[in-house]
């Protein structure tokens, strides 16, 4: 099938940048849209042009590395699909597509459409983990879970860190990724303990970062490539409420 | 990360603490003002249906607004005293907003080339403009019933002679059905958001509130178009 993409260009993250349209006459509906990048950039650097540069990393969903905004959607039109599993046979032949970076000031461009998350990261550090030491794997029955909390919790853990949640929100907020994390956290027994000063961190280090604050438009959960649910956003909020009552 | 022997947060100590200057607590602030507001409106269109009982109930209704709690507080005691807490809720209520708006446009610098238009609700899109439309509204209002400047009649003491005489006027029927509806649906976003905000534990409680919302939302529009449009069509007036 004969593509056409517009991607976005950028030399460096002081290039101004802009769109740049590519025929891609050779393209298959089984390809990847990561292998559709690939097959281009072959071309760009058998010509002699600086190939498009794009983040990805396992090619198969989990890692969260692979972003794109393509045609207006963080990873494409297909829902809860990463742009790495997102496949051709989804577009029409002839289409043109645009692909462009995330778009947040968090995070900023680093070249053509790699940019820098290292916001979400900040966010990890300043709260996204528990501070006992847990060793090796517990018997999974020595402390018990009611079942409810432990699917609330796994359904949360998937999150990727993609930060798809970032690039659709008007605003520009973490707040899907950030709930997430802390709500993964916060229902187990071993992170419950330190919700109080987990939230308080993340949610700051969360406006540190420049992310926008959250609306609840429901944009984030929407192109969520694991399908995080808005629920974990007004827990997360309880949790705050809960903190600032607390004095914390 | 797990080995980390730090309790979270604990590298911002300086930081701690300070939960309510985050955004989220500016939202917080919001949902609670908002709050304010919409226990006056409801107050307000249940009010405003004492005119299908006729004149003088609706006058009557009118200057017992007038003397609620007297004599312990002086006359029209008890109605400054709601107006000066519609005022902070106002107040408090567009600080967060222009505040989260500001950070907003902040946060994303660059503009996407290609952005089909949002997938959240017509609501949702159109909360901040909806709220400068009702901002504006709201001064026009006072105008027109409170002080009565801008009333075709401005008949003081006789709010049901202004009404009657307000929308005998196609053009401000209009006026009013357009910015109630303005109001309609912040109120539709509102209300669900405010849930969100004050926070739910229990999963799965988006689907009840998004039709409270609805129904709630609803119910506010018709119940303050029914009075312009009855006077408009001649069953009131």
């Amino acid at each position: 099938m004969k593509l056409t993409l517009r991607i976005w260009r950028q030399k460096g993250p002081k290039d101004r940048g802009g769109m740049v349209a590519y025929d891609v006459p050779d393209a298959s509906a089984d390809m990847s849209f990561l292998e559709l990048l690939d097959v281009l950039n072959e071309r760009l650097i058998e010509s002699g042009e600086e190939p498009v540069a794009f983040d990805h990393d396992c090619r198969e969903g989990i890692c969260g590395a692979c972003s794109l905004v393509i045609d207006g959607v963080p990873h494409g039109p297909q829902k809860a699909t990463t742009t790495c599993q997102l496949h051709l046979r989804h577009f029409r032949d002839g289409q043109s597509i645009d692909v462009e970076p995330w778009r947040a000031a968090a995070f900023p461009v680093v070249k053509d459409l790699v940019v820098d998350r290292g916001g979400l990261d900040r966010i990890i550090e300043a709260g996204g983990y528990v501070s006992a030491p847990t060793g090796s794997a517990p018997e999974a029955h020595a402390t018990p879970i009611p079942k409810a909390d432990a699917d609330a919790a796994f359904e949360a853990a998937t999150c990727i860190g993609c930060g798809a949640c970032v690039a659709a929100c008007p605003n520009g907020s973490a707040m899907l990724f950030t709930a997430a994390k802390a709500t993964h956290l916060g229902l187990l027994p071993q992170g419950k303990v330190e919700q109080d000063t987990r939230v308080d961190a993340m949610i700051h280090a969360h406006d540190e970062a420049d992310f926008g604050g959250c609306t609840n438009t429901g944009e984030c959960t929407a192109v969520c490539p694991k399908g995080i649910p808005l629920g974990v956003i007004g827990r997360f909020n309880a949790d705050v409420l809960g903190a600032v009552r607390r004095g914390r | 990360m797990a080995t980390l022997t730090r309790a979270p947060g604990s590298a911002g100590r300086r930081r701690q603490g300070a939960s309510h200057r985050s955004t989220v607590t500016m939202k917080i602030a919001m949902a609670l003002s908002g709050a304010v507001l919409l226990a006056y409106l409801t107050a307000h269109m249940l009010g405003n249906l004492k005119i299908f009982f006729g004149e003088s109930s609706f006058d009557h209704y009118a200057h017992w607004l007038r003397t609620i709690g007297e004599p312990l507080v002086p006359h029209e005691g008890a109605l400054w005293i709601i107006r000066v807490g519609l005022t902070v809720s106002v107040v408090v209520h567009m600080a967060m907003a222009i505040l989260l708006t500001r950070r907003a446009r902040r946060a994303r610098p660059v503009k996407y080339v290609h952005r089909p238009p949002v997938q959240g609700s017509y609501a949702a899109r159109t909360m901040r403009w909806g709220g400068v439309i009702i901002a504006l509204f709201v001064v026009y209002h006072l105008l027109d019933l409170t002080v009565g400047v801008a009333n075709p009649t401005g008949a003081a003491g006789k709010p049901y002679t202004n009404v009657t005489a307000d929308f005998e006027h196609w053009y401000i029927t209009v006026i009013y059905t357009v910015a109630v509806v303005a109001v309609g649906f912040h109120l539709r976003h509102g209300v669900w958001s405010m849930t969100r905000t004050l926070g739910r534990r229990r999963p799965g409680t988006e689907r009840l509130a998004g039709r409270i919302a609805t129904g709630y939302a609803v119910s506010m529009t018709a119940g303050f178009l029914s009075v312009p449009f009855a006077v408009t069509v001649g069953i009131v007036g």
